[in-house]
């Protein structure tokens, strides 16, 4: 019925969505260096003099859990209540529904772009070099983008079906900032639940993260392994949920 | 040949479901109780073929715009059948996506994909779309500078310009100062000869006289009178302005 073109609607809404959040900041990308940067500082001065840890490189070490942590919990959330933002367009406009929670996903990439690249700056500086294994950080990042694209899709539907969800996921939120390594080595945690943490994505990207760049080892094959496992299911989860749901979305928006 | 054609269609919406929080949920699971179904529409038929305009006509709260949406593909009917052959363009409403801090031009291209156009489409008819819409000089700016009229001029312009074989309109007709209404009305006037099929709502009958060649009744969801144009809209005025 509609023979848009996917492609451009996904640019255009993304697009929308930069051009209006950079648009209104004199300072522009300014601010996504800022709140990273301020973390950094704040936590490498907690657990440099106050609560002295043995880690080398604090700064790059949490950086490595701020920035994957903090794209998670902003894009979750700004996927899970696309459908209800766009409540508008959604009752008036034929284009594909998917494009929303997918377009507020991937609007919060340059974000996260510009603080990989702080990131990447502050441990050049600290004096570790690139090496062939960066080339394993961009399937990292995508493993990343496309995990929370699906839960975007699985919880943007409910959260129209079941408005309490949008909480949920902030509270979610909360608690995964300590259920995530980042301001502690993933060793510190007792070995019983190690195989647990790792079926989090977001903690099993952080720890390959941390391999690549601290360490500079290839990420271990069972972590990668299981992250995208957990990627496949909640794509696929998803996009299941979105289809069943989809054909009731006009009556209940 | 029918361009659109419904078949018995009714649509149920459930009470309340503006509100959909976790514990009417559980509520309803565990009392069993199946929310009450609001009928929009009940047992509607009828065909437009195609190159010809259909007008809905009916009180506010009749089912008009649920109807409308149905035939764009927008909500699916409770039962019965619809059919809808050809490229469809919905105009329920101007500028859907429009936001007051792009500029003029962004939006163009924002709402144009929206609307379905691809982006070769779009860049190509952008000249077009600005030209008819008269806003030129200010294409640059960020809508919220605009006036309401240049606002609705623009949006007109990109929904006029998307070639579709159906138009399916909502009140979205009568915009702009006079000189522009002349405009967009020729426009239309335009594409009806072309051979476009039309679906149409709207309270202003002159608007609708020249576009349209049957009219369909609705009144609380069902069909009151379906006929030619005039006809069904002199049955309607007698009975909704008594004398």
């Amino acid at each position: 019925m509609w023979q848009g073109d996917l492609r451009f609607v996904l640019k255009s809404l993304i697009l929308k969505d930069f051009r209006i959040r950079y648009r209104n900041m004199s300072l522009g990308v300014f601010w996504s260096l800022l709140n990273p940067s301020v973390m950094m500082l704040v936590m490498t001065f907690v657990f440099t003099k106050i609560l002295p840890s043995s880690r080398p490189n604090f700064p790059v070490f949490v950086l490595c859990g701020l920035i994957p942590f903090s794209f998670f919990t902003i894009a979750w959330l700004s996927g899970t209540t696309s459908l209800i933002d766009n409540a508008g367009l959604i009752k008036k406009v034929r284009v594909p529904r998917e494009v929303f929670p997918i377009a507020a996903v991937l609007s919060n990439c340059l974000h996260l772009v510009i603080q990989v690249a702080l990131l990447l700056s502050i441990a050049l500086f600290s004096g570790m070099h690139v090496t062939p294994r960066w080339l394993w950080l961009p399937l990292i990042w995508v493993l990343e983008v496309a995990f929370t694209c699906g839960l975007a899709l699985g919880f943007s539907v409910l959260n129209v079906f079941i408005r309490d969800t949008r909480y949920v996921v902030e509270s979610a939120n909360t608690v995964l900032f300590w259920l995530v390594p980042i301001f502690y080595p993933f060793e510190a945690i007792p070995a019983r639940f190690k195989n647990l943490y790792q079926y989090n994505p977001i903690a099993a990207l952080v720890l390959a993260m941390r391999q690549v760049i601290l360490d500079d080892t290839a990420p271990s094959a069972s972590i990668m392994m299981k992250a995208g496992i957990v990627t496949l299911v909640a794509i696929g989860g998803g996009w299941l949920l979105f289809r069943q749901l989809k054909p009731r979305l006009y009556d209940y928006l | 040949m029918n361009a659109i054609s419904f078949r018995n269609v009714t649509k149920g919406f459930s009470r309340h479901s503006g509100q959909q929080l976790l514990q009417q949920h559980l509520k309803r699971l565990i009392t069993g109780k199946v929310p009450e179904l609001f009928y929009a529409l009940r047992d509607v038929s009828f065909d437009v073929p195609a190159g010809e305009g259909l007008a809905i006509i009916g009180a506010n709260g009749a089912g008009k715009s649920t109807l409308l949406g149905i035939t764009a593909g927008l909500a699916k009917p409770t039962s019965g059948t619809i059919e809808v052959k050809g490229r469809v363009a919905a105009l329920l409403e101007l500028g859907s996506g429009f936001h007051p801090d792009l500029t003029g031009g962004e939006n163009v291209m924002l709402n144009a994909s929206l609307m379905g156009l691809t982006e070769r489409q779009a860049k190509r008819q952008f000249d077009e779309i600005v030209d008819f819409s008269g806003v030129r000089e200010f294409i640059g700016e960020p809508l919220r500078t605009y006036s309401s009229g240049m606002v609705v001029r623009l949006a007109f312009s990109v929904a006029v310009n998307l070639d579709p074989d159906i138009l399916i309109i909502d009140e979205v007709l009568a915009v702009g100062d006079a000189a522009f209404q002349a405009k967009s009305f020729e426009k239309i006037m335009q594409l009806r000869r072309a051979g476009k099929t039309f679906l149409c709502v709207s309270h202003s009958r002159d608007m609708l006289a020249d576009i349209c060649d049957h009219a369909l009744w609705l009144e609380h969801g069902r069909t009151m009178m379906a006929g030619g144009f005039d006809q069904v809209f002199r049955e309607y005025s007698d009975q909704s302005v008594p004398a």
